[in-house]
């Protein structure tokens, strides 16, 4: 069905949450909250992913946010999985303490 | 068409949900709470997507993201025992803070100037590919459109993310193993 | 014989190649036998070119014989090219005619070195090169046989190496010659940029045509007598030559004597259409310093006690007699000096070779003497040397050293008087080293006793192989003059300038016309005055050293050559050296530091932007956000793009 409401609405909203999600990714030094930020971000374009697809009648839509999930799930375990490793070594580190790669 | 109150009242509850979950995720000192106000933000995610007809991708994220991954991150919270809260009075890197505001104001601005001056020319072309079901469709006609896209037209990639996903669990099952210590140091 | 051309370089070069090869196991005598058949072979293949081009009509004489296209780049297209043209096969015919002989005397005066092949072969490479030279057909091919001289010349001064005096000699003709070479490749570099070509074919028939403007044919002709003055031996780049008398005597009579020194003026004779285009000036400027060369080394010749020493700074002095021809447009007088100084100046060489071997390896003329009788041959031949070379009438020197005065008394009076005082100190000095060495007193009897090693102690006469040339030599000197006899009365047409007619071709634009001045009315008069020159050189000279009736004048000024090679010596060891070491502390400071400099300045500028990784991943983000943000913005804003 066509959205009643405008699908500006739902774009500017998602612009909101990806610009929150953004902001946090730089403020915040915990690495689990940082990887939750990337998960906003990517529910920000789902959402906007998922308005034009019922504003422009196509169902591609829909499957890219299909695979968007597929891609984020995979992500999250992969990079909750290096984190686990890198802090059990190391308990207690911020992002900032993993600076290895300092020039 | 004007869309009915209760469709406003249900977009702007589930703005509100988004939103302050969004803003918890970031300002929350202690990461269970961060990780709360994320649930939140897919649950009003879900919401949205409901309210758009799209009911196969909204209750595959409150399964997948909200029940599976944010689970996943509680484990994770709970196993490296650091929901000790973080200081976030200080910033050790000069300038991060107004960077961040700067980066913000910028991307919602300029982001929302994009949008809004797009509204007129949104080109009602469908493309290719399957039609979103209409109104007067069946029940499971969303469900029925996507899997014959997907089983249709993105076969390939599909396979591919089944792949993908083997060699993420089997990839992450690897890193974080511990090898017994014969000689040299665990990863 | 014209179309194999190409042997007459190639034969010494097969040579050279055989002994480089097989040298060792050939041995002694077997590879100075080769080397001497190769050079006899180049030497029937010039006669049979000769007698070829005598049957031409005198325009078809030159003829040119391509081998391979050497340089084709661009504008530049050099072929490796030979010509053979009156001038260059006289040339060939003497360099190897007595080439050939000086290596059949090697043969018996190299007898026992342990370095005998190599000598071989380094005498045919330097045969090789020569004949490049000569045969040239542009000047590319010409510079490569003058490298080659020069570099053989080194070879072959510095041969006993172990010496230092040889290697030092070795070093320093090297040194002077490269001088000269700069000269010759700045001309180089000039003909190709104005004529477009380094062919000697289109240089002169431009020159003979006027396409040649006065300034850039001067330059050329300049910078080319720069050259000439470097290989040549003329002042002031002469310090080479009285050195280079540590090789062995071979070496001498065939570089020094004949062949090498000569190059210098066959490569003037070669550029007269340049020359006589040039500016008014190059032609006086090159007989000045010919003429001063000659007087010059003259007295210097009179002071020396050395016998090869005497003969090395006789040869300075008649180069500056064909300089002065050459200075004078006489340029078949120039080539007729050349070719009987190489036989006379051979013959000489070879036979103080011949004494110094006799006498057991002593070159010191105050400890020979009374010589004549214990070598018979020698002393003959030697005799018939210095006749021709102080102008007794009819030897072959007479007859060239006269044409030059001719030339030179055409020119002006003052050229006349100072070559004249050269001829009368040529006899005086020739008429003190033969007395000095073959009659007089014996003086080497007090030295004899020291030597006891060589089984006799006395003199004694050299091998056949070692005399023969010497007798052919003779006979050179003695009948050489009849090429070019002049217009006297008692002389029959046909046998006059019999050379002039044969180089007509090559040096007929340039060659001075002298009818009419008040020399050529007066040819008598000047033979006959020429002719009282050399008897008053050689009576006075009697005088001094047989008779011992006047005192002998050799003051300490000529024998330390007028301090020339001291003054040289001092430059280089103290301003010289300033000079060079402020040119090597700005190459270190200056060059160095720029070069070394480049790599500081990148590598603090990357220890600058170092700093900008600072292995925060937040703060990398942060870049990437802002970066974001104004990408966005500059579509958004500016481009108006959504």
């Amino acid at each position: 069905m066509i959205a009643a409401i405008e699908p500006t609405w739902y774009l500017l909203l998602s612009a909101l949450l990806f610009s929150i999600g953004a902001v946090g990714l730089l403020i915040r030094r915990n690495p689990l909250v940082m990887v939750m930020c990337i998960e906003l971000m990517l529910n920000a374009a789902n959402l906007s992913f998922v308005a034009l697809s019922v504003q422009l009648g196509n169902i591609d839509g829909q499957t890219a946010v299909f695979f968007v999930m597929v891609v984020a799930a995979a992500e999250a375990v992969v990079g909750l999985g290096i984190l686990v490793s890198i802090l059990r070594a190391r308990p207690g580190a911020t992002a900032d303490d993993l600076a290895e790669l300092k020039g | 068409m004007n869309a009915t109150f209760i469709e406003y009242v249900v977009f702007f509850s589930a703005a509100v949900m988004i939103l302050g979950g969004a803003i918890g995720v970031i300002a929350m000192k202690s990461p269970v709470h961060a990780a709360l106000g994320l649930v939140l933000t897919l649950f009003g995610v879900a919401v949205q997507f409901v309210a758009l007809g799209a009911h196969f991708v909204a209750v595959v994220q409150i399964i997948v993201y909200a029940g599976a991954i944010v689970v996943l991150f509680l484990f994770v919270i709970m196993l490296l025992g650091i929901d000790r809260t973080m200081d976030l009075q200080v910033e050790p890197i000069p300038l991060q803070r107004p960077l961040a505001l700067v980066m913000g104001v910028g991307l919602v601005g300029l982001l929302g100037a994009a949008i809004v001056r797009a509204r007129d020319s949104l080109a009602i072309n469908p493309g290719t590919g399957l039609a979103v079901a209409g109104e007067n469709a069946g029940h499971d006609a969303n469900i029925q459109q996507l899997g014959a896209s997907l089983y249709g037209d993105y076969v390939f990639a599909l396979e591919l993310a089944s792949v993908l996903l083997i060699v993420a669990v089997t990839g992450t099952v690897l890193v974080t193993r511990r090898w017994a210590k014969s000689d040299g140091e665990s990863s | 014989m014209l179309d194999v051309l190409w042997l007459i370089p190639a034969f010494p070069l097969a040579g050279f190649l055989i002994i480089l090869l097989l040298g060792r196991r050939l041995g002694e005598p077997l590879a100075g036998w080769i080397a001497t058949l190769m050079v006899a072979a180049s030497f029937v293949v010039s006669v049979g070119v000769y007698i070829d081009m005598l049957g031409m009509s005198s325009e078809e004489r030159s003829s040119v014989d391509v081998i391979f296209t050497w340089i084709p780049v661009g504008a530049l297209h050099v072929d490796l090219a030979l010509l053979a043209d009156p001038l260059s096969i006289i040339m060939c015919l003497f360099v190897t005619g007595v080439g050939a002989l000086i290596h059949l005397y090697s043969i018996g005066y190299m007898h026992g070195d342990p370095k005998f092949t190599k000598f071989f072969l380094y005498l045919n490479l330097f045969v090789f090169a020569m004949l490049l030279l000569v045969l040239g057909e542009n000047m590319l091919v010409t510079f490569l046989g003058w490298e080659g001289v020069g570099t053989c010349s080194y070879f072959l001064i510095a041969f006993w190496h172990t010496r230092e005096s040889a290697a030092t000699a070795g070093k320093k003709a090297f040194v002077t010659n490269r001088i000269g070479d700069w000269g010759f490749m700045m001309a180089m570099f000039l003909t190709f940029s104005t004529v477009g070509s380094l062919s000697f074919g289109v240089l002169n028939n431009n020159a003979q045509s006027g396409l040649l403007s006065p300034t850039t044919a001067t330059a050329i002709a300049a910078l080319l007598f720069v050259g000439a003055v470097g290989k040549s031996a003329q002042l002031p780049l002469f310090i080479w030559l009285p050195d280079a008398m540590a090789g062995p005597t071979p070496v001498s009579a065939l570089i020094h004597a004949a062949t090498m020194v000569t190059a210098g003026v066959y490569l003037m004779v070669r550029v007269n259409p340049v020359l006589t285009v040039a500016n008014d000036w190059i032609g006086p400027t090159i007989a000045w310093v010919g003429v001063l060369t000659a007087f010059f080394a003259a007295t210097i010749a009179l002071a020396q006690t050395d016998i090869k020493r005497v003969l090395a700074y006789s040869t300075v002095s008649q180069l500056g007699f064909m300089f002065l021809a050459i200075g004078t447009g006489a340029y078949v007088a120039a080539v007729f000096h050349m070719i009987t100084h190489a036989f006379f100046k051979a013959l000489l060489f070879l036979g103080s070779g011949s004494v110094i071997h006799g006498m057991h390896d002593e070159q010191d003329m105050r400890k020979m003497g009374k010589l004549a009788k214990l070598m018979p041959i020698t002393c003959g031949t030697f005799i018939i040397g210095w006749l021709a070379i102080a102008g007794v009438p009819p030897f072959a020197g007479f007859w060239s050293k006269d044409e030059i005065l001719l030339f030179a008394g055409a020119e002006s009076w003052a050229l006349y008087v100072l070559i004249y005082a050269t001829a009368l100190l040529t006899a005086l000095y020739m008429t003190r080293q033969v007395i000095m060495t073959f009659f007089g007193t014996a003086r080497w009897e007090s030295h004899a006793d020291e030597h006891g090693a060589h089984g006799d102690t006395k003199p004694h006469e050299s091998s056949p192989l070692m005399l023969i040339p010497l007798v052919i030599l003779g006979v050179l000197a003695i009948f050489g003059g009849l090429m070019q006899l002049p217009h006297l009365g008692i002389i029959p047409d046909e046998w006059e300038h019999h050379l002039e007619h044969f180089l007509e071709p090559v040096v007929g634009f340039g060659e001075a016309d002298i009818t009419n001045t008040w020399a050529d009315d007066h040819l008598v008069l000047l033979l006959i005055l020429a002719i009282v020159c050399s008897f008053v050189g050689i009576v006075i000279a009697w005088l001094i050293y047989q008779k011992q009736r006047i005192k002998a004048f050799e003051p300490k000024l000529f024998a330390a050559g007028w301090y020339y090679d001291t003054a040289i010596t001092w430059f280089m060891g103290n301003p010289g050296r300033k000079g060079f070491e402020a040119t090597a502390a700005f190459d270190a400071t200056v060059i160095d530091g720029a070069a070394n400099g480049t790599s500081v300045v990148v590598r603090e500028t990357a220890t600058e932007v170092r700093k900008a990784e600072t292995g925060y991943v937040r703060q990398y983000a942060s870049i990437i956000g802002i970066g974001v943000v104004l990408l966005l913005g500059w579509f958004v804003v500016i481009r108006g793009i959504i």
